[in-house]
């Protein structure tokens, strides 16, 4: 068992790891820091946790992963092509739950996109639930808890 | 009085830019906010507008708000489980007394001094009531109530009390709306959730969009790659046998998928792979052959797009409904939709499918979303121009129950709309 500040650190270098990745597009190294039964969440509703039960902006399994990049690397999704870059800033990291199998964190995280040359805001809470293995840290669900999850949002062409 | 005047000719003007014979519209239809503002009164304050579906407001108690264009509105259900259409105004000094998107209430009470309304939208209760003895009686000031209509579930009301019953409005997109009703599967059809997102641009748009397949195969090649080969080949439908009908009234419906048309027909087809796990959770919950045949066949959704104007869309398996924000500013829900009490394996997938295609982040919406944002950005190029709507003009057939109708990529639905629209707006000239 590591102290806890071990964990923070290698927990928090993991996420800002995960989060240079998709701001740089390279999605396919982000689909190998997911286990098989892993799960990225974008819910609508944010005092829901019954995930499957509920309607979600986005619940990818590896499937719908796999599928998600594809359409943002082939070059046929006409959205795609036209998103600039993301920035996103985490902070805030927090361990909630330190088990052996398990780790649970949660951070902030802001994303902004630059769209047809205008700036987009998306605030978070993320929550990471996280798989300690012999090649590190795996996901094993992400829920990007959106600050206006509910409100009217711009289209998404990327992941957060 | 010279104001007024131009005032009128900005509905007339309005309908001049749309040139039914030649099957096109100006493209400052998009983009003159004179012409937006008038399109709110003549249009939206004057027909049968879409608040809600009854599963929405599922118990005695139950409200969810709403929008009528600009005009917010609660749609509730009281104590005897009548359905009422409120505006959101205090009748003291108006505030909106509903903040919440849904919820259930005893009550709707005003922040600001505390009037107290019933779900009937009847005042109350108010405090030191005393100080208007003999001012008014508290009967009198009732949340102002707008005539509401049900058809199938679907909730319409309108700030007009002259216009015709809402199922006379509904005319021939009755037939449809029935057909897409079946896709709860043997339950009712109920409300599962919803997608909400905006555009820069013009409500017209998305109106013309929903009866346009032509943009299917272009705009959403990313999301036909994704699928598997034979769900790729029943979106494949450009050269098949579907067409676009004009019911009359704006309305209009886009077949697509011939196959999918009636949900409670062709029960006898094998099950498609993408549904063998349905298809398996379901005789896994002890459902009959029989029953698991026709949910995972309800689970497709249908297999067209019934557009109703002005602003909802009985949408293959969903309702994409539309509000105009202002003139380049559109906000839209697609909701979701599954069967009543239905199995819970039928719902999952219902959303799973949903969250596939729709939404803001679904791989179908961001590319439409894309493409209208486009639009609107083109209607700015140049002094004049046209918008053109005249595709399979030349090609028209009458359908079986009399109406034009057109092959399945043509404008055949948008042509309607537009005649709707033109008759609505032009009707300026006689207020």
């Amino acid at each position: 068992m590591k102290s806890n500040t071990q964990l923070l650190a290698q927990v928090t270098e993991f996420i800002g790891y995960e989060a240079d990745l998709l701001d740089h597009k390279a999605y396919q190294e982000w689909l190998s820091l997911w286990t098989d039964s892993g799960l990225y969440i974008v819910p609508t509703d944010l005092n829901e946790t019954d995930y499957l039960n509920t309607l979600n902006l986005a619940l990818d399994d590896a499937d719908m992963r796999r599928m998600r990049v594809a359409r943002l690397e082939n070059g046929e999704s006409v959205s795609a092509i036209s998103v600039g870059s993301t920035v996103r800033m985490v902070s805030r990291v927090r361990i909630l739950e330190a088990g052996d199998d398990l780790v649970i964190a949660r951070c902030a995280m802001t994303l902004n996109e630059l769209r047809h040359g205008k700036l987009v805001t998306y605030p978070a809470n993320v929550e990471y639930t996280l798989k300690p293995t012999a090649e590190g840290l795996k996901l094993e669900q992400k829920v990007v808890k959106l600050l206006h999850a509910d409100g009217f949002l711009r289209t998404v062409s990327f992941i957060f | 009085m010279s104001q007024l005047i131009d005032m009128k000719n900005i509905g007339l003007q309005a309908a001049d830019m749309v040139d039914v014979e030649k099957g096109r519209v100006k493209k400052e239809l998009y983009s003159n906010p004179e012409i937006f503002e008038e399109e709110l009164d003549l249009v939206f304050n004057n027909t049968w507008v879409f608040v809600g579906h009854e599963s929405e407001v599922p118990e005695a108690g139950s409200f969810k708000t709403a929008y009528i264009g600009r005009q917010p509105v609660i749609l509730s259900r009281d104590r005897k489980m009548n359905l009422h259409v409120l505006q959101n105004r205090c009748r003291h000094r108006g505030a909106t007394v509903c903040e919440a998107r849904k919820g259930k209430t005893k009550a709707f009470t005003c922040p600001y001094h505390g009037w107290g309304y019933g779900l009937d939208g009847s005042l109350r209760a108010l405090p030191k009531p005393e100080e208007y003895d003999g001012v008014f009686d508290k009967s009198e000031m009732p949340l102002e109530s707008l005539r509401a209509e049900s058809y199938q579930g679907m909730v319409f009301a309108t700030f007009n009390n002259d216009i015709e019953p809402l199922e006379d409005f509904l005319g021939g997109a009755k037939k449809w709306i029935d057909l897409f009703m079946k896709q709860g599967g043997g339950y009712p059809v109920k409300v599962l959730g919803e997608h909400r997102f905006n555009f820069p641009g013009n409500w017209k748009i998305q109106l013309e969009n929903t009866t346009d397949a032509y943009h299917f195969p272009i705009v959403h090649k990313s999301f036909v790659s994704s699928l598997d080969e034979a769900t790729a080949d029943i979106f494949d439908f450009l050269d098949g046998e579907g067409f676009v009908e004009d019911l009359g009234n704006g309305h209009s419906v886009m077949v697509m998928i011939p196959q999918l048309v009636d949900l409670e027909a062709d029960l006898d087809q094998p099950i498609p792979e993408r549904f063998s796990a349905l298809a398996q959770a379901l005789r896994d919950e002890g459902k009959s052959e029989n029953e698991v045949k026709k949910l995972v066949r309800a689970a497709h959704g249908t297999g067209f797009n019934l557009n109703l104007f002005p602003n909802v869309s009985c949408s293959m398996a969903f309702f994409r409904v539309l509000r105009p924000v202002s003139v380049g500013e559109t906000e839209i829900q697609h909701v979701a939709l599954g069967g009543d009490g239905a199995p819970d394996a039928f719902n999952h997938k219902r959303m799973r499918l949903h969250e596939h295609f729709q939404g803001p982040m679904g791989f179908g919406t961001p590319d439409d979303g894309e493409a209208w944002e486009r639009v609107q950005k083109g209607s700015m190029a140049g002094t004049d121009g046209w918008i053109l709507v005249n595709r399979g003009m030349s090609k028209l057939r009458t359908s079986e129950d009399g109406n034009p109708q057109g092959a399945v990529c043509s404008e055949t639905g948008m042509r309607g709309a537009y005649q709707q629209y033109k008759k609505m707006m032009a009707a300026a000239e006689e207020k």
